[in-house]
């Protein structure tokens, strides 16, 4: 296996298609797509970030074990989000205005324990 | 260790070496992941539940510096990855003026965000005992847009209205901006250490086609870090920006 060079002009192509993603993703926030907003944020994020880490950071051109080391942490990565996440939206309590203030304990309230 | 030039003795070639040192960066890059990634559960659970305060915080953040610094970011990966190709193909003046670039870059990143945190002391918006998201729209600083605060204004008082604990849950969401923007820019300068280092090496021509293996481990945390500011500009800069 020899070593894969990457040339100048990808390296300039991928710059920018970042600075594209970063215009668009500022651009975008000004609209109002609603509940989609945040959804198209994340999406040109990811898309940027994958841009990064195939060919910045070369790993289209890695050996296969690398790569599946990638994989994995995107892998755990969702596992953590997705489970934690699909934890709280399934909880039926939603927080109310006044909930989760701040309260200065009083000696009334280890008492009352 | 038993050392031929380059290569360390347990290795058979300079290409296994490199692979090897690669895999380790990548494998703790994948520790990096989960960490950033449960900052990153932490903000969105707190967001999808004071999603009103997180707004109004995301909004007195400078949308101007923010992009900037993005595009500052992503210009020094740019340089970075260029330093890579330009020891990978012999170039040794090249792979020095490319490092000073990417620790420039690197360094008015920096700059503009000690810029942004000494805004929000000013504003009373650290998290403490002086936090209020009602002292910056009452107390106008020189060179602020007057429309702009009238908004901030408006969209405060709205908010207290509607929940008389805003400054709790703002207090929130400065501390997950603190800590996530806090928590990069320490990677930003141990980045610009490792950096110092690679430019010391590139100035006694340490980097050579056969052997680069500092300049590409280095630059694969570079990127890594640069990937950690394009997920965090838009969660933290681009919330509310559509009111």
């Amino acid at each position: 296996m020899s070593e894969h060079i990457v040339s100048p002009k990808v390296y300039f192509a991928i710059f920018a298609a970042l600075m594209i993603g970063t215009a668009v993703t500022v651009w975008a926030a000004f609209q109002n797509f609603g509940k989609f907003n945040i959804v198209i944020a994340l999406v040109i994020a990811t898309i940027k970030a994958t841009l990064v880490v195939l060919y910045f950071m070369h790993a289209r051109y890695s050996p296969k074990r690398t790569q599946l080391v990638i994989v994995c942490s995107i892998f755990w990565l969702a596992i953590m989000l997705g489970l934690t996440l699909s934890d709280y939206d399934t909880r039926p309590h939603e927080m109310q205005p006044g909930e989760g203030r701040l309260v200065q304990p009083t000696p009334a309230h280890f008492l009352s324990v | 260790m038993h050392r031929t030039g380059d290569l360390y003795g347990q290795f058979q070639t300079l290409e296994q070496q490199k692979e090897t040192a690669s895999l380790g960066m990548w494998i703790f890059l994948v520790t990096e992941v989960l960490f950033f990634g449960g900052m990153f559960l932490t903000y969105t659970i707190n967001r999808s539940a004071f999603s009103t305060a997180f707004g109004i915080g995301s909004n007195t953040l400078d949308i101007k510096l923010g992009a900037g610094n993005t595009v500052v970011l992503i210009m020094s990966s740019l340089t970075m990855a260029m330093a890579v190709w330009s020891a990978q193909v012999g170039k040794k003046k090249l792979v020095s003026i490319f490092l000073i670039a990417t620790l420039g870059l690197g360094t008015v990143f920096l700059g503009v965000k000690a810029v942004e945190y000494k805004q929000k002391f000013d504003h009373h918006l650290v998290p403490g005992r002086n936090f209020d998201m009602k002292y910056h729209p009452t107390h106008p600083m020189p060179g602020d847009d007057p429309k702009e605060l009238a908004l901030e204004k408006k969209e405060v008082e709205e908010a207290f209205a509607h929940d008389p604990d805003i400054n709790a849950h703002g207090q929130l969401y400065f501390s997950l901006y603190f800590g996530m923007t806090g928590l990069h820019a320490l990677h930003m300068i141990v980045g610009a250490g490792l950096l110092l280092w690679l430019i010391k090496g590139s100035f006694a021509g340490r980097f050579t086609p056969q052997y680069n293996t500092p300049v590409e481990i280095v630059g694969l945390y570079w990127h890594f870090v640069d990937i950690v500011w394009i997920f965090l500009f838009p969660l933290l800069y681009l919330i509310d920006r559509h009111r």
